[in-house]
């Protein structure tokens, strides 16, 4: 029975993924800050077929709880770090102590929770951390989400090199533009991926043990690209 | 997402359109009308609300509670007959009542009270409803169960009566996921009653697909096998479809015109009917339509309509063979008898006898003769079926159900449609 813990996991993402893993009777440890929701989410997966639920709440964030977190969880076989905040980019530039709050969540808990399940993966293991296309290159709608986007960049690039000898793998998974609440605000186009396709590519790469997973696949041309850009020609 | 209606034959304008997320915080009182969205497979306008605002509720989706030894089933009301599905048949469950497909949320299936081939046995949707959260917009929520006239007000209430937010059902015990099937034709409407009569007794699920040009068809009935693996993956050698596609069916759209409608009508009538008693999974049995997921855009930019009307038992079939005379060919007709039991809603649309639906491009000679249709229903004691409407008059529409004052007793002030303005002008 594989066991998965899951940070952030009233993300839509996230439930995605603990579906495939509950369907597949999987013993799961959900993290989240809303009772209620995360409630909703621990009943849905036990209909679904999981083995074994346990929630824990916790406002990732604050790292208040980072110990009893890391107690609680014992040793998983897969860690998926999912929790994040994309916030309007206008309100962080008006009152620019606000893009700390932005880092605390999306940077320094995932690096702070990945050095921790680093440590206790077992060999065969896999750690998989939700990063964004938004982290390949700053833009000016959401630089300061893109920032902490590329601090786990690169954090998880030097973290995989670290975890081969232990057979851990790190899995970074890229989604260019998912239909989930955190786009709620975001006019939707062609590129919109749904969740649960996401979801499916998320789990196939923790099992492949990919490194690095545009999701869909095409955002990776459309980030090369991107990337190859002169940064005076970045003014989108 | 775009929030159409399935027939598309009506423009879908919202004001604004909010997400329903969370069953724990779902948005609160709005100052403008609301009307719940789920995933936009009613036809006509019920799912409409030009102008204000949808709720949409497809997130809302979460299985909260499933009862293994008696089969009860407790789930968000964005949750689909799909997802339900999924999770209920490999443990030996099955759904009390489905429509034609399984693409529709529980939300949607009862407020609109949606019956299925089983109808002479089991009855409406709304019959298999423990209970159900109601959620007002003063805030207020409410848990109704059956003998409460708030809940007898939201089984085919048409989403007015507050947003459903969790419902508890009844499922049905199944041992295998495959059905024994028989396609049987019939050459007249007097053989199809016969058939009906001789079947109904013995088949839980009967259904009759129509060629309306020549009052031919086939007979589909069937029941679930009684032993085997329960499961969605093979049984027998039997598959479920693994995913529905997007085909580029709009293509053929300049081709839905007499001559190949009645040509493919023949082909089928030829070419599909098999009357030994052959397995097939569940999913073709009850859900054809769905292998296409955009089946709807067949019909073009225009849209099509669909029109579904009910012939109380006692008026006999020579009404059903005058309005099938008057309306002609249609590339997609289905008759069936409904049963005798009652349906639980004041607005529920099913009576005792004979249920027609028929599917029309949204083109102009065929609102006035619908209108004509309207009116031989009205004459027979029937009714149209608001699910599928985009067009029936509003005072025939309060004829046709006289109960819409109660409704409105029962609505919540905040609540409206486009349906229930045009029906209430």
């Amino acid at each position: 029975m594989t066991r998965v813990a899951i940070l952030g996991a009233t993300s839509a993402i996230a439930q995605e993924v603990a579906r495939l893993y509950a369907a597949e009777r999987a013993s799961l440890f959900l993290v989240g800050r809303d009772e209620a929701k995360l409630a909703a989410v621990a009943a849905d997966l036990r209909v679904r077929g999981a083995q074994q639920v346990e929630t824990f709440l916790a406002d990732l964030a604050l790292r208040e709880r980072d110990e009893a977190l890391a107690a609680a969880a014992g040793t998983p076989d897969v860690v998926l770090i999912a929790q994040g905040t994309l916030p309007e980019q206008t309100s962080l530039e008006s009152d620019p102590r606000t893009q700390a709050a932005v880092f605390d969540l999306n940077a320094t808990s995932v690096m702070v929770l990945a050095a921790h399940f680093a440590n206790v993966l077992p060999p065969g293991g896999a750690l998989c951390v939700i990063g964004s296309i938004a982290g390949d290159r700053g833009r000016r709608s959401n630089y300061v989400y893109g920032a902490a986007k590329a601090a786990i960049h690169a954090y998880c690039e030097g973290l995989r090199a670290r975890l081969v000898p232990k057979n851990v793998a790190v899995v970074l998974i890229k989604p260019g533009w998912v239909d989930t609440p955190m786009t709620a605000r975001t006019k939707k186009n062609a590129l919109f991926a749904s969740p649960e396709s996401v979801g499916r590519t998320i789990k196939r790469a923790i099992e492949s043990r990919r490194a690095v997973v545009y999701v869909p696949g095409y955002w990776r041309w459309i980030s090369l690209v991107i990337r190859m850009l002169p940064a005076r020609m970045v003014k989108f | 997402m775009t929030h159409e209606s399935w027939g598309r034959s009506i423009p879908s304008s919202p004001a604004h359109v909010l997400d329903v997320t969370w069953a724990s915080d779902a948005p609160r009182a709005q100052d403008d009308l609301v009307l719940p969205y789920g995933r936009g497979r009613s036809y006509g306008d019920v799912c409409l609300n030009n102008g204000h605002t949808l709720l949409d509720t497809h997130r809302m989706s979460h299985l909260l509670a499933f009862d293994e030894n008696a089969g009860v089933l407790t789930c968000e009301a964005g949750a689909t007959l799909d997802d339900i599905l999924r999770v209920v048949v490999p443990r030996g469950w099955f759904l009390p009542v489905t429509p034609g497909t399984k693409f529709v949320t529980v939300g949607g299936c009862i407020a609109n009270d949606v019956h299925g081939k089983n109808h002479h046995r089991a009855g409406t949707f709304g019959r298999h409803v423990r209970w159900l959260e109601l959620l007002r917009s003063d805030g207020t929520r409410l848990r109704c169960a059956p003998g409460d006239e708030l809940f007898r007000a939201t089984i085919g209430g048409l989403g007015l009566t507050g947003l459903i937010v969790q419902a508890e059902i009844q499922l049905r015990k199944i041992e295998s996921s495959a059905i024994v099937e028989e396609r049987i034709p019939f050459r007249s409407l007097e053989e199809f009653e016969a058939l009906s009569a001789a079947s109904d007794a013995t088949y839980e699920y009967t259904v009759a697909w129509l060629d309306t040009f020549r009052a031919r068809g086939l007979f589909i009935r069937g029941n679930h096998v009684l032993s085997g693996p329960a499961g969605s993956q093979p049984v027998d050698g039997l598959r479920g479809r693994r995913s529905s596609k997007h085909l580029p069916v709009a293509a053929f759209s300049p081709f839905l015109i007499r001559p190949t409608i009645r040509a493919f009508n023949a082909a089928y009538f030829h070419g599909t009917a098999r009357p030994e008693p052959h397995p097939v999974h569940y999913d073709p049995f009850f859900y054809p339509l769905d292998a296409v997921a955009n089946w709807n855009a067949v019909y073009g930019k225009r849209g099509f309509l669909q029109y579904q009307f009910v012939i109380p038992e006692a008026a006999g079939l020579q009404p059903v063979a005058e309005i099938l005379r008057q309306l002609g060919d249609s590339p997609l007709a289905v008759i069936k008898k409904f049963g005798a039991l009652e349906s639980p809603g004041l607005l529920s649309f099913p009576l005792h006898g004979t249920t027609v639906s028929m599917d029309f491009p949204a083109r102009e000679p065929f609102l006035p003769l619908l209108e004509r249709c309207d009116e031989i229903v009205e004459a027979h004691g029937g009714r149209v079926y608001p699910a599928k409407d985009s067009r029936m008059a509003p005072e025939r529409f309060r004829r046709f159900f006289p109960q819409w004052q109660e409704l409105q007793l029962h609505a919540d002030p905040k609540f409206s449609s486009s349906f229930w303005r045009r029906v209430m002008q």
